[in-house]
């Protein structure tokens, strides 16, 4: 596991070389490191896409900074990020473990929900404009008035709305993640558990849990750094409508960068993502504690 | 050293595949038919007007095989932030697809577009066969640079006669009238007014309106024209308030927010008979003819002007709406697709086929003289009666959110939308708008 075996290893048979890498290397250059420098460029410039690109210092900055619809934009993104954990994370995990049983009905289950997973947004987002039409939609296709709400226009409830579509779309893939988890888990554990006569909602918490610790943050990480890159739902979905209410911080840079034609204060947002999205993904892993390659499995 | 060997051709492999998959980066556009390297291409809408320009194009390949025309079609929304993009990396068509206004102006500004000044010159036939009212908005500094493609589309209200004959009512004549008829409908269980409010676009078709009733077409001509404050005109105040009034009274279907206007479930209330009435564009008279085929034949949809409002000054015969799309040809094409494209221009748009196919689809082409024509038609009331309006219209104001440049139409969509929702006020909406002149 160490870089230390790894090495000696390879002084004494021609393993694996570093240029393998080479080709990974080559695609993460050409098309994240560039592309981020040409935008951290572009964001001291103004450009409407078409003319020339004039170097015009921080004033797209001065203005996306000082724009209310960006602060707007960082609420929204934070509400739902915080949104979408709570309802995900809980859900994930119990399916997960229920899933991950040997039981036949329970493969044909985790079969099912998987389904979601296979669809694309875009696909989801139009199935799930056309169901919640207050006129045409599932309340008035089923006769239930209570399904006929004001689901995508009501500022209040859209919110939650665009939660509950971005869970139904990709808790089936946590729900995997948490499914292998628990199936790495050594048998052994939970038949000791059993002889000290640990009941299930025992073994859950004091073994299941833990043993998932990693799995969680594993999880949790693509969950909250995911969140920020929530657009082709929400796109489709709301166009970030109504008003700003869901003009989510992607969706606010892709509508300045390609609606309202601005690159130059585009750019300034995509570096604002970009640093966010470090910035979590880091904390996150901290999260995790430092010996993250310490064995889960000791005495197992 | 065999292994040597295996790695050395893995290299290979995967610095195949890298070249490949940037070959594959590099060509951009729709992939479409197979076409010679240097024939001209089109992108074109889908909807309505497809499959008139789809035989137009294919009658102009078959005649005249040595300038064949290589033509794609997009959805309206995608197409609009696909073009530019291609433009603007040097990818775009021989032919550009537009509304003329602000993005018109944005590639002229940036050299992207032919002037066609010249070209009309030397065929003045073009020239005279257009409405001259809607040729002058492909003009841009005394230069033309797009030329109208297709139909005239002016906003309408549309009514459903059978909801009205059952309440008893008259389609208003004035705003107060209109409002007076909200009460009415409701009581009868029908939604007043249908309204893709989602879609945000058919709800500027209402401040249009009314600002031009209330204020006349020189309101917004400052607002188009960069004049700073334009925008605080009392005109656009009372029409902000006047929304909210009408959305206070109840006026639109409920939860007309959650609305699409793409998938025409707003036009499905008023000819379901959910819905009374509806402010729409020409082109939904196509749409209706072939989702509610019996209820167009049968003559249950009524049109009409928008009302009038006490006071006001402008022209009730003035018009808002779309005049046309346009044809721009791209200063970035080569010598031979410029000159197959022209050509098309010249004598394969608005043939006799291409002006017949538009009739028939229930569109009113922009050109002279068809009246004759209109009136053989099985939608002669409805086409005449368009045709009428935009031949006589003293002003036809351009669409907004097309007329004004990109950043100013996104944020006047957005906060028009919370106008609507009664989160934000007439004058908050006024101050915002203000701060966007000049961007």
């Amino acid at each position: 596991m160490s870089t230390t075996s790894g090495s000696s290893r390879r002084a004494l048979q021609p393993g694996p070389s570093g240029w393998l890498a080479a080709p990974a290397l080559a695609f993460f250059l050409l098309f994240a490191i560039i592309p981020l420098i040409g935008v951290l460029f572009l964001s001291f410039t103004s450009w409407d896409g078409l003319g020339e690109i004039k170097l015009d210092g921080l004033s797209s900055w001065t203005t996306v900074l000082t724009d209310p619809v960006t602060g707007n934009a960082l609420l929204v993104t934070a509400k739902i990020m915080f949104f979408s954990f709570i309802v995900q994370a809980p859900i994930s995990l119990l399916l997960g473990v229920f899933t991950a049983g040997g039981q036949k009905y329970r493969a044909a289950l985790a079969v099912l929900y998987f389904v979601p997973l296979l669809l694309s947004s875009a696909a989801v987002a139009i199935a799930y404009k056309a169901l919640l039409d207050p006129n045409f939609g599932l309340g008035a296709g089923l006769g239930i008035p209570a399904l006929s709400q004001d689901w995508l226009g009501n500022s209040d409830l859209v919110l939650f709305v665009v939660v509950f579509v971005i869970a139904w779309q990709f808790v089936p893939f946590h729900t995997l993640i948490y499914q292998g988890g628990v199936r790495q888990i050594p048998t052994s554990l939970y038949e000791a558990a059993q002889i000290d006569g640990a009941g299930r909602v025992q073994q859950f918490f004091n073994i299941t849990l833990p043993q998932l610790k990693y799995t969680i943050i594993t999880s949790s990480t693509l969950m909250v750094v995911g969140s920020l890159a929530y657009f082709d739902l929400v796109f489709v979905l709301t166009g970030g409508g109504p008003g700003y209410a869901t003009r989510l911080l992607p969706l606010h840079m892709y509508l300045t960068g390609f609606k309202a034609n601005d690159m130059g204060a585009a750019s300034a947002l995509g570096v604002i993502l970009v640093v966010i999205g470090l910035a979590l993904a880091l904390v996150l892993q901290r999260l995790g504690g430092k010996n993250r390659n310490a064995s889960q499995l000791e005495g197992a | 050293m065999k292994n040597r060997t295996i790695r050395s051709a893995a290299m290979t492999v995967a610095a195949a595949a890298i070249s490949l998959s940037l070959a594959a980066c590099g060509s951009s556009g729709p992939a479409g038919t197979a076409a010679s390297a240097d024939s001209a291409s089109m992108w074109g809408l889908t909807g309505g007007n497809q499959p008139v320009l789809q035989k137009s194009v294919t009658d102009w390949n078959s005649a005249h095989p040595d300038s064949s025309i290589k033509l794609d079609f997009f959805a309206n929304d995608a197409y609009k932030t696909k073009v530019r993009t291609a433009v603007g990396a040097g990818q775009g068509p021989t032919f550009i697809y537009g509304w003329g206004g602000g993005v018109l102006k944005s590639y002229v500004d940036a050299g992207q577009v032919e002037d066609l000044s010249g070209f009309l010159k030397d065929n003045p036939a073009v020239k005279d066969r257009y409405l001259p009212a809607v040729l002058k908005n492909g003009v841009i500094d005394g230069k033309t640079y797009a030329l109208p493609n297709n139909n005239v589309q002016p906003v309408v209200l549309y009514f459903n006669k059978d909801v009205f004959a059952k309440v008893g009512a008259e389609p208003p004549k004035t705003w107060d009238e209109l409002m007076a008829l909200v009460p009415k409908f409701k009581d009868a269980g029908i939604a007043p007014f249908s309204l893709g409010g989602q879609s945000r676009w058919p709800d500027l078709m209402w401040l249009e309106y009314l600002v031009e009733r209330i204020g006349g077409p020189e309101v917004f001509a400052n607002i188009a024209a960069n004049k700073p404050d334009a925008w605080s005109d009392p005109a656009v105040t009372e029409a902000l308030t006047k929304i909210q009034q009408l959305v206070d009274a109840g006026g639109f279907a409920n939860g007309f927010s959650s609305i699409a206007a793409d998938s025409n479930a707003d036009q499905a209330l008023m000819y379901t008979g959910k819905a009374a009435m509806i402010l729409q564009g020409g082109w939904i008279y196509q749409s209706m003819k072939k989702d509610a085929g019996d209820f167009v034949k049968n003559g249950k949809l009524g049109f009409t002007t928008f009302p009038t409002v006490s006071g006001g000054k402008g022209d009730p015969a003035n018009v808002v709406g779309n005049p046309s799309n346009f044809w721009s040809v791209s200063s970035k094409a080569t010598e031979g697709q410029k000159k197959a494209a022209l050509e098309y221009v010249k004598d394969g748009m608005f043939s006799d086929s291409n002006i017949q196919g538009l009739i028939d689809s229930g569109a009113v082409p922009v050109v002279k003289g068809i009246e004759s024509k209109l009136a053989a038609s099985p939608d002669k009331d409805f086409l005449s009666y368009v045709y009428g309006m935009a031949k006589n219209a003293p002003s036809f104001t351009l669409s907004w959110d097309q007329a004004l440049s990109p950043a100013q139409g996104d944020a006047m969509l957005a906060n028009l939308d919370q106008i609507f929702l009664k989160k934000i006020t007439p004058e908050q909406f006024v101050a915002t708008m203000n701060a966007t002149i000049g961007k």
